[in-house]
Order: C-alpha cells, then sequence, then structure tokens
C-alpha cells in the first residue's frame, strides 16, 4: 500500500510486489460479509453445512484465488481483453437466446457438462470493462457529442434487450444501470442526463405493455400484497414477518422460525437477507449494511486514486455494480420494490453471482495494484 | 494525485464531482434500507412477531372423555371402551403404500372397498399424515399385528376411545347413540370440536339431549408446525374438560326385566315412582342396536330397521300416540265425580246398546252389564256407563280434567321426541278440524276412543297421579355430573280426596275383585295387589254388517288388524308406590298379555323395590331435590 508510487509507475512490478500492493483489508471485509452469508446458509439447513454452507465455502474460496489472479494482471491487459470480452459474452447470450437450458421460467443458462455459464453475468463485468475502454478514449467534450454518444448507448442497449428476453428483468436493469452509471461518472452532460430521465419516467407505461404476466404481477402483487396472500405475495408477506420479527436483536444464530419452518421461498439464494434479519436483528441487519458500505467505500477510493480514466472506470464501474445488487436485492427483500430475481451479494447462496462479483473485485483490485500505470488517450490496452 | 495531461486533467475533476454525486446517492438509498429495516424490526416489531407466531404455532384440537351414562345405582349404561386401530403414514411406508397394506392384509382382513378407500384417503392427504386402516380390532388381531410391527413400515398400532352400550337393544331409546358429525350439526353448532374428523355427537336419546353436558369441553395442543403443516415438536397441552357423567333414574335390573317380558312384541312399557315421577323402567320394544350407529350403519342393516313392521327406530313410549281406549275412562269417572254428576247412589243401566240422535253406542258386553254406579262401571269397563257419564259431564268439563291430570301435552322428560298427544275439545277442533263440536263425539271421547290420543308415558304419569293425588311428572336424568337436577315437589291434585279414592277403589276392583276385568290377571301374594285399568284401542272400524253378524275376535284377524292392548296399574293398592303403562301393539287377545306383562313387572319392581335401595347418585347435598314427601 505504501510502495513509493513513482518507481512503480515507471517499471512493472514483480508478483510479490503486487501481492503486497493487494489491499487485505478490503479482502477481510469481503471475507466477512461473505462469512455472514455462511452462517445464514449454515442456519437455514437447520445447522447443517449441507446442502449450502460447505459449497459456499468452497466456491468463496475458489472466487478469492480469482480475485487474486485478476489483480496481478495489469490493467492494460484488462483494457486489451475489453472487447474480446464484450463480444464473447455477447455472443454467448445469443446462443442462450437460441438454446439454452429453462431454469425457473427464463433461459439464463449454458450448460457444459459440469460447468453452467450464465453469459449474463459474464456481461456484466464485460460491459463495465467495454464501456470504461470506449470511455477512456473519449474527453469530457467528447462524451457528450450524439455521435460518441451512439456507441456506448448501443454497448449498453444490445445485451440489455437480449437479456430482457430471456426474461431477466433484474440483470437488465442492473447491467442499463451498470451502463448509464459509467456514461455519468464519465461526465455526459446534464442536458443528457435530465432529458433520458424524463424519457425513462414517460416510458413506465410503455414499459408495463411489454411485461411478462409473471412480472405484471409481480408489479401489482408487490403494491397489494394482501390480495395474493398465499400465491405471488406470499414471498413478500412472509419476508417482511421474517425481518419485522427479528426485532433489535433477532431470535438468536439457529433460531428463525420463519427460515427454519420454511415459510421463506428462496430462503437460500434471493431471501437469505430475511434470514439474517430475523435471526441477528436490526443490530445484525445494520452490520451487514455497514459492511457493504465500508466495501463501497474502498471501491471509491480505489477509484479515486487510479491515474488511469480506465482504471478509474472499473474500478467506479464494478462498485457500482456491487452497489446496485444491494440495493435491488434490500429494497425487494423488505418490500419496497417489486420481486426480481436479484440475489444479495457475497452472501446468496449461488455459484454464478459469486465468481462475477468475486471477479469484480479482482478487477478492483487490479485497478489499486495497478493504480499508478498511466494509460495514453489513444491506448488500446496490451494484448 | 499527478495527472497523466491537462485533458485527463479535466476528466479527473469530472470524475470525481460524478463520483461524489454518485456517494451521495449510494448513502441515501443505505439511509432508505437502513430506515426500512427501522421500521420493520423496531417499530413494527410486535406486529410482525404476532405474525411470525401465528405462522408456526398451530392449534390442534384435542377431543375430551365422553361422560358415561348411568342407572340409579351407578350401572354404566353408555361408556367408552378401548378401540384398537390401525394407522398408516404413506411418507413412511417405505416399501410402497400397496405393499404395506398387502402385508396387513396377511395378518388381518381388508376389505377391497376398505383398500379403495384407504388408497383415497391416503392421495387426499398430505404423506405424514396417518390414515386409518383398520378400527375396532379384537385384541388377538390386535397383538398380531404388535408382534409383526418390524416388518410393517409405516404402520402405527393406535388405542383410541369408542362409545360402547353394553346394554344395546333393551336401553336404545333411553341412551341413544353417537354418530358422525353431519352437515347440519356443524351449520347449528360453533363448537370446533365439530370439526374434528373422528369426532361424535347424540344422535338420539340422552346422547342427544344432554350432549353438550356429556361432551366436556375441547383441550388444546399448541404444535409447532412448518410451512407444510408438519408437526415439529408439541409446546403446551391443555386436556379439556372431560365431558359430566349423567345419572338416570332407571334401575337397570327393572328395566332388563321389562324389556325381557314385553318380549318382541310391538310394545312400550313405563314403570315410575308415583310420588316424584322417577321413571324406574322405560321401554320400547323392540329396541335396535346403538353401536352399529357409532362405527357407521351398514346399508342393510338400515334397511332392515327401517323396514321391520315392528318399528324398532319408534320410540313407542313418549313418539307412540294411541287412543287409550278404556284406560281413559277413570279420567271421565274423575270428571263426574268433580263435577257433581256422579253423587252417592248415582247409576247408569247398561242394556249393551245407547242410542243417542240417530246414532247407536254399542257397549263391549253385547248383552249389557244391566245398572252399575261408578265403581262397578269401572271395575266392569262398561261403555254404556261412560257414554251416558260423558254426555252429562260435558266435553268442556271432559278436557279440562284430562288437562288437570297432564294430558295433552307433553310430559317434559328429558328425552327428544316426546309427543303431546290430543285431549279434543271444541276450541281444539275449530282450531284443527275447522268444524263445530258434535256431541256424540262426547261419548265416544268418553271411552277414550275418537280424537283422543295418548303417549305410554302420559298414561304412566296419569295412573301415578290418580294413585298418589299428586301432579307428578316423569323425571328420567336425576344428576348431570355432581349436580342434581332441580326437581320440584308434585303439588296436590285439584280434585277431592273422595273423588280420587272412589276412583281407585274402581281400579281395585278392576283386579281383585272377580268379575272386574283384568281379575284373571291379579297379583296374588299379600301386599303386592295391584290396581288397575284394562284398555282395548280399536284400530279398524267395525261395520254394522259386521256387529250384526257378530264381531271377529282378534285371534282371528291378521296382526295388522288387531286392536292395540293397553293396561294401567299401580301397586300395592294400600299404599301405592309404583305406576306401570304397558301398551302392546295388536296385542288385544283374550289372553290380555298385557295385563300380564304389567303383572310381572310390577311385582317383580315390589320385590326388589328400587325405591327403599339408597341411589348411587353423586350428589353430596339433597339440594333442591325432593325426596318422597
Amino acid at each position: 500500500m505504501n510502495a513509493t508510487p513513482n518507481i512503480a509507475a515507471r517499471r512493472p512490478l514483480t508478483l510479490s510486489e503486487k501481492l503486497l500492493e493487494v489491499d487485505w483489508g478490503l479482502i477481510i471485509l469481503i471475507t466477512l460479509a461473505a462469512c455472514a452469508g455462511f452462517a445464514m446458509l449454515y442456519s437455514i439447513a437447520g445447522g447443517h453445512l449441507r446442502p449450502w454452507a460447505g459449497p459456499q465455502i468452497i466456491r468463496f474460496a475458489v472466487g478469492l484465488l480469482i480475485l487474486v489472479a485478476a489483480a496481478m494482471i495489469d490493467i492494460r491487459v484488462w483494457m486489451g481483453l475489453a472487447y474480446p470480452a464484450y463480444g464473447v459474452a455477447f455472443l454467448l447470450l445469443l446462443v442462450v437466446q437460441s438454446m439454452g437450458h429453462v431454469g425457473l421460467g427464463a433461459q439464463r443458462w449454458i450448460d457444459l457438462g459440469p460447468l453452467q455459464i450464465q453469459p449474463s453475468e459474464l456481461m456484466k463485468i464485460s460491459l463495465v470493462l467495454a464501456l470504461a475502454r470506449y470511455l477512456h478514449g473519449l474527453t469530457v467534450e467528447d462524451i457528450s457529442r450524439p455521435v460518441k454518444l451512439l456507441v456506448p448507448l448501443v454497448m449498453i442497449a444490445a445485451p440489455a434487450v437480449l437479456v430482457l428476453l430471456q426474461p431477466n428483468l433484474g440483470t437488465a436493469i442492473i447491467l442499463v444501470a451498470d451502463g448509464c452509471s459509467l456514461l455519468f461518472l464519465a461526465g455526459l452532460s446534464w442536458r443528457w442526463i435530465v432529458p433520458a430521465l424524463g424519457a425513462v419516467a414517460a416510458s413506465i407505461p410503455v414499459a408495463w405493455e411489454f411485461m411478462h404476466d409473471y412480472q405484471r404481477q409481480r408489479v401489482l402483487t408487490f403494491l397489494d400484497p394482501s390480495s395474493d396472500a398465499l400465491g405471488a405475495g406470499w414471498n413478500i408477506t412472509q419476508a417482511k414477518i421474517a425481518i419485522g420479527s427479528g426485532g433489535f436483536s433477532g431470535k438468536g444464530f439457529l433460531q428463525g422460525t420463519q427460515s427454519r419452518l420454511n415459510f421463506l421461498p428462496e430462503k437460500e439464494t434471493d431471501f437469505i437477507f430475511t434470514t439474517l434479519g430475523e435471526e441477528f436483528g436490526f443490530a445484525g441487519s445494520i452490520a451487514l449494511l455497514i459492511l457493504f458500505g465500508l466495501i463501497i467505500v474502498y471501491g471509491i477510493r480505489i477509484a479515486m486514486a487510479s491515474r488511469s480514466q480506465f482504471g478509474r472506470l472499473v474500478a467506479m464501474g464494478v462498485t457500482l455494480n456491487f452497489f446496485f445488487y444491494i440495493m435491488i436485492n434490500g429494497l425487494m427483500v423488505m418490500g419496497l420494490i417489486p420481486v426480481v430475481g436479484i440475489p444479495m451479494p457475497l452472501v446468496s447462496y449461488g455459484g454464478s453471482a459469486m465468481m462475477t462479483v468475486m471477479f469484480g473485485f479482482g478487477l478492483l483490485m487490479s485497478v489499486h495494484v495497478h493504480r499508478q500505470v498511466e494509460i495514453p488517450l489513444r491506448s488500446a490496452g496490451l494484448i | 494525485m499527478p495527472l497523466f495531461d491537462r485533458k485527463d486533467k479535466s476528466r479527473y475533476a469530472t470524475f470525481s464531482r460524478r463520483t461524489l454525486l454518485a456517494a451521495g446517492g449510494m448513502t441515501g438509498i443505505f439511509a432508505v434500507l437502513a430506515g426500512r429495516l427501522y421500521q420493520l424490526q423496531i417499530l413494527d416489531f410486535d406486529q410482525f412477531m404476532t405474525e411470525a407466531e401465528e405462522n408456526r404455532i398451530n392449534e390442534r384440537l384435542l377431543a375430551p372423555a365422553r361422560g358415561r351414562i348411568l342407572d340409579r345405582f351407578a350401572v354404566e349404561l353408555a361408556n367408552d371402551r378401548r378401540n384398537y386401530r390401525v394407522l398408516l403414514t404413506a411418507e413412511q411406508a417405505t416399501g410402497g403404500i400397496s405393499e404395506s397394506l398387502d402385508a396387513i392384509g396377511r395378518l388381518i382382513e381388508i376389505s377391497d372397498a376398505r383398500r379403495k378407500k384407504i388408497l383415497r384417503e391416503i392421495a387426499q392427504n398430505k404423506p405424514f399424515v396417518p390414515i386409518t386402516v383398520v378400527e375396532n380390532l379384537n385384541w388377538e388381531a390386535f397383538s398380531r399385528l404388535s408382534l409383526n410391527l418390524p416388518y410393517l413400515p409405516g404402520v402405527q398400532l393406535d388405542v383410541g376411545e369408542t362409545r360402547a352400550y353394553p346394554f344395546a337393544d333393551e336401553l336404545s331409546h333411553i341412551v341413544g347413540y353417537v354418530a358422525a358429525v353431519s352437515e347440519e350439526d356443524r351449520k347449528n353448532g360453533n363448537d370446533p370440536l365439530l370439526s374434528l374428523p373422528d369426532f361424535r355427537v347424540g344422535k338420539r336419546g340422552i346422547e342427544k339431549e344432554f350432549d353438550e353436558e356429556i361432551r366436556g369441553q375441547a383441550g388444546v395442543s399448541r404444535v409447532e408446525v412448518n410451512a407444510y403443516g408438519r408437526v415439529i415438536r408439541e409446546l403446551s397441552r391443555d386436556p379439556g374438560t372431560p365431558g359430566q357423567d349423567v345419572y338416570l333414574t332407571i334401575d337397570q335390573d327393572v328395566q332388563k326385566f321389562a324389556a325381557e317380558r314385553l318380549g318382541g312384541e310391538s310394545a312400550a312399557c313405563a314403570v315410575m315412582d308415583v310420588e316424584t315421577g322417577d321413571v324406574i323402567a322405560l321401554v320400547s320394544s323392540p329396541g335396535f342396536d346403538p353401536n352399529l350407529f357409532n362405527v357407521g350403519i351398514s346399508t342393510a342393516e338400515w334397511n332392515a330397521l327401517t323396514n321391520n313392521d315392528h318399528k324398532p327406530l319408534l320410540n313407542k313410549v313418549l313418539s307412540g300416540t294411541y287412543p287409550p281406549g278404556s284406560t281413559f275412562k277413570p279420567v271421565t269417572a274423575l270428571a263426574a265425580l268433580d263435577a257433581g254428576v256422579a253423587v252417592p247412589g248415582y247409576t247408569v243401566f247398561c242394556s249393551g246398546v245407547y242410542t243417542f240422535g240417530n246414532h247407536q253406542f254399542h257397549c263391549w258386553k253385547r248383552g249389557g252389564h244391566g245398572t252399575l254406579d261408578l265403581r262397578g262401571a269401572l271395575k266392569h269397563s262398561c261403555d254404556v256407563f261412560f257414554y251416558e257419564t260423558a254426555r252429562r259431564v260435558g266435553i268442556d268439563k271432559l278436557e279440562q280434567t284430562a288437562h288437570a291430570l297432564g294430558l295433552g301435552k307433553v310430559t317434559g322428560i328429558e328425552l327428544p321426541g316426546e309427543r303431546a298427544g290430543v285431549i279434543p275439545g271444541r276450541e281444539w277442533k275449530r282450531k284443527t278440524l275447522h268444524a263445530a263440536w258434535q256431541q256424540g263425539e262426547t261419548l265416544i271421547a268418553g271411552i277414550g276412543q275418537g280424537y283422543v290420543l295418548l303417549t305410554p308415558l302420559q298414561l304412566c304419569m296419569l295412573t301415578a297421579r290418580i294413585a298418589s293425588g299428586r301432579a307428578v311428572s316423569p323425571r328420567l336424568v336425576h344428576s348431570v355430573g355432581a349436580h342434581a337436577r332441580p326437581h320440584r315437589a308434585a303439588p296436590r291434585l285439584p280434585f277431592s280426596d273422595d273423588a280420587l279414592a272412589a276412583v281407585r277403589s274402581g281400579m281395585d276392583g278392576v283386579t281383585n275383585e272377580p268379575g272386574g276385568t283384568a281379575y284373571a290377571w291379579r297379583i296374588n301374594e299379600a301386599g303386592f295387589e295391584m290396581a288397575g285399568k284394562t284398555g282395548t284401542a280399536q284400530v279398524r272400524r267395525i261395520t254394522k254388517a259386521e256387529r250384526a253378524t257378530g264381531v271377529m275376535k282378534n285371534e282371528h284377524l291378521p296382526w295388522r288388524l288387531r286392536d292395540h292392548a293397553l293396561f294401567i296399574a299401580y301397586a300395592p293398592v294400600e299404599k301405592p308406590r309404583y305406576a306401570c303403562a304397558i301398551l302392546v301393539e295388536h296385542g288385544a287377545v283374550a289372553a290380555h298379555p298385557q295385563v300380564q306383562m304389567a303383572r310381572d313387572i310390577l311385582l317383580y319392581t315390589q320385590k326388589k323395590d328400587p325405591l327403599r335401595i339408597p341411589p348411587a347418585y353423586p350428589v353430596t347435598a339433597a339440594a333442591n331435590t325432593t325426596g318422597r314427601g
């Protein structure tokens, strides 16, 4: 952390120097958040590592290796890989669209025997990389030019539409949010932003027309959970009961009746936060939010410290992606927005999201390790 | 922070500003999340805690033990018997449900119909709900199963309770029976117990009339359940309040004797304490086996009961109304005495026929009785005497007397289905038949025919009232639980002692003097003599042509067309203690079977004398009950 910046800027770091540069504080925070997840998965399994906590720990360990490995790779290499990665992710999205496995009512997976790839997850990272790579080559003035702006808008819209068709509303929202926030951070003029926000507001009724029945049902149920208390409203109602009944200090570890007695649906994935709220109460929930907040602060600090626009944008892109997960999942389980299939990062059970998040933190860490690296405006990165 | 060039410097400045804005936005969202947590977990905690508890805690009803029904000496007339059952839990039947049923079927018999029903029930219920395979197993089959239990996965043996009626037929109409809860019961009652699948409610007799008291209060078992309703553990248990025992005034010995004495006849018999109205025996014959209704009666058994011409399901003693015939003559006699018609020296000449207007009214004795006073008329049961006497008394006085004796309305005995019978009068006829009273009808009413209808129980009460001079009403239930039911001392009847004595004297003549209609079947043991009155109720109409050629004897008629035979009696003559009324449907033959039955029953009752034996009622203080005055 305290290595002399000037030296680092002049010659490439050795592997051991890079390892020293890794921000272990951030890794500890990430691990703590993941441990909260392990505890919850252990609890809802009735005090057993199987079927969730054990595999999750292994996945996290693998994720940590990926994180550190990604951090060792020069950000210019990532810059060079940005467009190819985006291209591959986009192709894979097309493939799932035509032949993907249908899981949970949506086409999301590519089944390669032991390995299941979720291209939409891959796309989240690739989009951040590709947009950062593109925006790195633009000055503040360039960004607001319609011709220059068209490219990133297409880069965002094309995968978002494909994901929406799967249909996976949650991921589509995150892709658009990731992309737009990068445009915003890169300095997109308010002359564009304000009308765009207005257009979004105006298009809500149009979006309603294009929604799937189950998505509309979710929205309607969200607005009035009691209208369908035993059907679609069940999730929302039971999640609120679980969180609310935790009180200030919670019912205690392994004592959550809502999750233990199976009143919570998808308790190990999207609704894991409710178990935390039930067993550790307000104190525990706030503690996890603080942990998340600290990770985000680390991300912002890393972004601000980078000497390259690419590094800054990648760091903030990854951080905001992490934030959007928390925001959407948090608002959802607390009954503030309709149910969309977004897990709580690091905590929810699931391999694909865990790998995406850890790989994202790997990129963030790479930006941190290579914060002194300067990249020319017209650079295409290292390949 | 050293920067790359001037252009990047401006980009960095923009980026920093915008990042700060984004950080602010993120902080805002985190504040919303924290605020929402505060709202849910701190402000609304109580509400959500309650909802979580409601989610997880399920209250299961526990059926209380049903109270017993006992006689005056605490003999159990209805109780709970152990019910050995076999249950099968689908999810534990590891070898498959069919295989498990086959395995059980090798040890005990399971009919194909039963098997189908079990499979249907299993399909309708969650896999962890135990389904009853066979009930009411005998001990031998039960032990055979328990021996093989290790080889029967998913099978549990269970001991439940089933209502049992040890005396079956002879008490069926008093005790009644329990059966499965009907839709109507559920609609009318709000007791949560009614929703229990195996619950039984009283459907007849005491079981019905005192169902609430015998049933008891539901217990509750609070259990923790998961979202699928599976019980995880029991949190607390309140066993509820067991039902109360009901003590009857019946003496099972007398009841049994009377039931046996009635034989298979279509008959009814009531025996009563003349002072208190306590019912010692109440039999309607033939009875039925109430145990059938509890376990579920088969169609064949049901048809056998409903198609039987002896009507075993009808409680004839209080739901059957019959023309009392000559057993009504004491009422007419009392009316005549009370109205001053039958003054000392009052006589009527009987020629065998009584002409009134254009009609001829016949006495049962073709040649007539000659001149008779009131005592002789009762003793010989002269019809002409009572035609003339009823005419003089008038229907209004006759009706009033009958009402004073408690006739024409229900006695109020603690059993469902009691009928009021009919005591006709001008008002009654106008209301029900919309016609004016004919004086000829007064004559017919005077001998207990025509419109007059009484239940055997009313006849027994009438006898008790004449014998004791008190307005006694029948009582069947002495106490519920440890509480005696209120029973007022019977007030005196509004008739003079002389009038009552005159009627009793006539009834004494019936049985104890040569020439009396029941003399042949009197009680011939000193101190046990009975006084009574015979009666015959016509079932068919006797045509003029038949009367001319000679009335067919009942013995020569098919059973259905024979007259009903009635007899009322009390004993002993000197100091009456027991009243008895007997009706034998289509039993009016020369041998007077009903008188013989009454004779035997009254003799048996007097010899045992249950009123002298201290009863086993669980009542500590005499409280508001009245013993014998």
